[in-house]
């Protein structure tokens, strides 16, 4: 051979001693372990090119070129990688696979019984985001009457709050990055609600829980509002709004490096303007006026993020209305009051699967109330007539409450995780009523523990246990707390969550006198369906919740902790963004069963604050041609039982009772975004009770019950007209004069 | 010195041979991208690429492939779960930038987080908008004459509203710089050389 051949024919032995000799054709199916199909599965030889993927009915077929031992992987996003190995021999082999879901976050299953979850951790329709809560018709961008369109929220509104599944509006908490907000509501006067303190672009994350949660949580007996706030801003912005009713202006800075910002609000409403417009029930000797500052700053730490938030509130209203025994007089009820509140959190990643969450807040609320009994010509009187007389009362109270909280999370195998900590809380309350002073001091203190348990995908059980003491009360209380989930489909689970909760009692038990008062406690009990896709949602769920040892309030002002009750219901929710491309809706209703003894109940009754049924339906569609949304919503409650309680000495009776008509409303808003030059406009326009219905919350009973006058919204309806303004919230045009 | 010669001559045989292996793949799949017409194709082409990728190990360009491959079929076939092939696609992306990272896997993140975006843009511009901004950033650091960057920054503009400071009159002047920078944009061997066709169609809208 000549030896250019030869080197030749070495190359060609090189070459082709990498080439195949034969094929072996490789077919089968991959199915889960729940014998779905699953498609897009890659398989594949080890180390060659060789292999192919599962096609829409979960059958592969491919051919490879290797020979004898080699092996074979199947792998697919979310499922564990199996490896098998095979005998390639040119004999066409049959295999098939069945692959194991991973444990994985988004997959797995999550104990929803009991709480309506928004964020996009799980992808899942979330249920109110900040955008949500301004965008529900009506509800005029209070995070609190946006969750009245969720089960389990009655349509109270003669008075502030959440009453949640037959509970009062004082056994709903809300609780921001984890510590308990003492005075969440402005400042408000007799039968008509107040809005919440927060704007809802404070908050990333609400979670409503309406019964079930968990035992990082406690003194709430019904429902927690555990709310999120916001990480660093996206950009540095400033913004300004004019309205019908509030001037404001803020400022928030984004650090160069993206490491850390402020930020600084100013508000102030007066309803002057507005009530001139639109006449309203009362008469108001002070127009409700309201100034609020807030400031923030945030820094990223390694693995985490320091956030501190403060606010300021100052409000003065003064009212007059006729009194309800002699209609040649008014009562007046002034309110000034100061709040300040501070929450300082720390989050912080601190390796080996740790997790920190450092919480502490510190709040002051000052309010002086006065009330008088005054003549037509305005003038303060004194009748003789004790009844009336004593609504002649000046009211100081100040309380102030410092709260700290440590939770630590260790992340075991898989997802399931350990979590456990404690809360410190010392609390002062003193009020001065007719210049009698009442100090109230309590110091509270828990432990809680929990785990989140990850049996498998489909199974998942958070087991909890919190133990509480209050000096106020002086008793030690431990609380269960369990939940189980299960997935009964690819987007279906169902879920079940029994609990304990305790609760001490309210502040104002305590101002007759020295009462030996223990917790009120209830305990849940919810089994709950769901089916959630990214752009639907389908929840049902039924409860059960038994009350014990509840406060009443005999007229001899001897209080005991005598009181139960229960409360039993289904409810059902739905939320629709996909049927209708662009057209976003939910629809809530709750059937409600409760009865209760409590305060001046003298027998176990359906409390004034609890309709049978309740429904609401929310309708949100932008048009992007028009740059324009429009939102409706409609809300409706049954009857509500109202009752006159006469004193009989030592108890109450029933002198009187009824139910009112049913409830209904029909708000809606209008908002259009536009951009007049540099800045950003949203102009919002919105009414509340768009047909004029007349509702009634309840009745107000003259002294010995022989008249009643129905409590009513101060107007029928409530206008807003408003224009937000932003600038830098878009920097697209800075980022084109920098980079071209 | 035979010897020698013999030894050399099959370690070049080997590697010449082992690259024309990944070269002749990188040619085929290439090839049936181009041809792939319905979200099956795109797919089994997104399953080819991957297997060259898991078989190289060193390369980041199959992984790129079948991460663009089955983001290209979300678009086509509307109906599939575009949170889950976005997962699928980030994993290929993180692959790759483990071997490599560069400007046109910064762009697949932007592109990836633009479709999950769409699946429901009112309640997650937030959170995807800032990602895919954030991925352009990336890619202009990484390479600032990438011309695809300001094809994709373009397009978002374009397709944001004008009330949100979107629009042809924003997107105009970064398809003009995109198309600017592929007139002088001469790419590797199988290296990303799509957009040029695109950024030009897109300028002309704007006019």
């Amino acid at each position: 051979m000549h030896p250019t051949t030869k080197w030749l024919f070495i190359i060609f032995m090189v070459f082709d001693a990498t080439k195949p000799f034969a094929q072996t054709k490789v077919s089968g199916i991959v199915k889960d372990n729940h014998s779905r199909i699953i498609k897009g599965v890659t398989i594949s030889i080890k180390g060659s090119y060789d292999g192919g993927a599962s096609d829409s009915t979960g059958k592969f077929s491919f051919k490879c070129y290797d020979k004898g031992l080699q092996t074979i992987i199947v792998k697919s996003i979310g499922y564990k990688t199996v490896q098998q190995s095979i005998m390639l021999s040119g004999t066409p082999i049959t295999i098939n696979f069945s692959l194991h879901e991973e444990i994985n976050e988004l997959t797995a299953v999550t104990v929803t019984a009991g709480s309506f979850e928004a964020g996009d951790k799980k992808r899942a329709a979330t249920v109110l985001n900040s955008l949500d809560v301004v965008t529900v018709g009506g509800a005029n961008a209070d995070i609190t009457n946006a969750l009245k369109t969720l089960p389990g929220a009655q349509q109270v509104g003669e008075q502030e709050g959440l009453f949640v599944r037959g509970g009062t509006g004082y056994e709903t908490k809300q609780f921001i990055d984890g510590t308990m907000v003492a005075n969440p509501y402005s400042a408000s006067v007799p039968d008509i609600a107040s809005r919440g303190r927060f704007s809802p672009f404070l908050f990333k994350g609400t979670v409503f829980s309406t019964g079930g949660y968990s035992a990082q949580y406690g003194q709430a007996l019904s429902s927690a509002v555990i709310l999120e706030t916001i990480d660093l801003p996206e950009s540095s912005q400033a913004s300004a709004s004019v309205s019908t009713v509030f001037v404001g202006a803020g400022l928030q800075e984004l650090a160069k490096n993206k490491k850390s910002s402020w930020g600084i609000n100013y508000g102030y409403t007066n309803l002057a303007f507005y009530f001139a417009l639109v006449p309203q029930g009362p008469t108001y000797f002070h127009l409700p006026e309201f100034h609020s500052a807030d400031a923030n700053f945030r820094i990223k730490t390694k693995g985490g993020i320091i956030k501190y938030y403060t606010t300021f509130g100052a409000s003065n209203i003064g009212i007059r209305r006729p009194n309800i025994d002699s209609f040649n007089l008014n009562n007046v009820y002034g309110i000034i009051n100061y709040n300040w509140y501070n929450n300082l959190s720390w989050r912080e990643y601190l390796g080996k699967g740790w997790h920190m969450n450092l919480g502490s807040s510190f709040s002051i609320n000052t309010d002086k109330i006065n009330l008088q009994i005054q003549n037509k010509l305005n003038q303060r009187v004194y009748t003789s007539i004790s009844y009336i007389d004593s609504i002649n009362t000046a009211i100081t109270s100040y309380q102030n409450l410092s709260q700290v909280k440590a939770v630590f999370e260790k992340k075991l195998s898989g997802i399931s995780a350990i979590r456990f900590g404690g809360e410190y809380w010392y609390g002062t309350a003193k009020s001065i009523v007719k210049d009698t002073n009442h100090l109230l001091t309590d110091n509270f203190a828990s432990l809680f523990s929990e785990a989140d348990i990850y049996l498998t995908n489909d199974l998942a059980a958070k087991v909890g246990v919190r133990g509480e003491y209050t000096s106020q009360v002086n008793q030690l209380n431990v609380a269960p707390r369990l939940s189980l989930a299960y997935k009964t489909g690819v987007h279906s689970q169902v879920s079940f969550a029994y609990g304990q909760f305790y609760q001490k009692p309210e502040n104002s038990y305590y101002y007759y006198g020295n009462q030996n008062l223990g917790y009120v406690k209830a305990t849940h009990y919810l089994l709950n369906y769901m089916r959630t896709t990214t752009l639907q949602t389908f929840r049902f769920e039924g409860f059960y919740k038994k009350y014990n040892n509840l406060i009443e309030t005999p007229p001899t002002y001897q209080f005991d902790n005598r009181g139960s009750g229960y409360a039993q219901g289904l409810e059902l929710f739905w939320r629709d963004k996909k049927s209708i491309q662009g057209l976003d809706y939910w629809v809530s209703y709750s059937y409600l069963d409760t009865k209760r003894q409590f305060d001046k109940y003298p027998s176990v009754i359906t409390p004034t604050f609890a309709a049978k049924h309740t429904a609401s339906l929310v309708v949100k569609r932008f048009f992007n041609q028009l740059n324009t949304g429009f939102n409706f919503t409609y809300n409706y409650a049954s009857g509500r039982p109202y009752y006159y309680f006469q004193s009989t000495g030592n108890k109450y009776m029933i002198a009187d009772e009824g139910t009112t008509k049913d409830y209904n409303t029909f708000g809606c808003s209008v908002n259009y975004l536009t951009k007049i030059k540099k800045s950003f406009v949203v102009l919002v326009g919105s009414v509340t009770n768009v047909f004029n219905s007349s509702n009634v919350y309840g009745y107000n009973y003259n002294h010995n019950g022989t008249y009643k006058q129905e409590i009513n919204p101060p107007a029928p309806r409530f206008f807003f007209i408003g224009a937000f303004i932003s600038w830098g919230v878009d920097k697209r045009q800075d980022a084109i004069n920098n980079n071209l | 010195m035979k010897k020698v010669l013999v030894i050399a001559s099959l370690l070049v045989a080997t590697v010449v041979n082992a690259q024309s292996k990944f070269e002749d793949a990188m040619t085929k799949g290439l090839g049936q991208f181009k041809d792939a017409k319905t979200a099956a194709d795109l797919t089994d082409v997104s399953s080819f690429f991957e297997r060259v990728g898991d078989a190289e190990k060193t390369q980041w360009l199959p992984y790129y492939y079948a991460a663009l491959s089955l983001y290209r079929s979300a678009w086509v076939d509307k109906s599939v779960d575009k949170d889950k092939v976005a997962d699928k696609c980030k994993d290929f992306i993180t692959k790759a930038q483990v071997i490599e990272n560069n400007a046109d896997l910064y762009c697949l993140v932007q592109q990836v987080a633009i479709l999950q975006m769409m699946v429901d843009p009112m309640s997650r511009w937030q959170t995807y908008g800032a990602q895919a901004k954030g991925a352009l950033t990336d890619a202009k650091k990484a390479d600032s004459t990438n011309p695809r960057i300001y094809y994709l920054q373009g397009m978002t503009t374009f397709n944001t509203p004008a009330a949100y400071g979107g629009g042809k009159d924003f997107a105009k002047p970064m398809f003009q710089k995109s198309v600017d920078l592929f007139k002088t944009y001469v790419p590797k061997p199988y290296y990303p050389n799509w957009g040029k066709e695109d950024a030009e169609k897109m300028l002309e809208a704007c006019k």
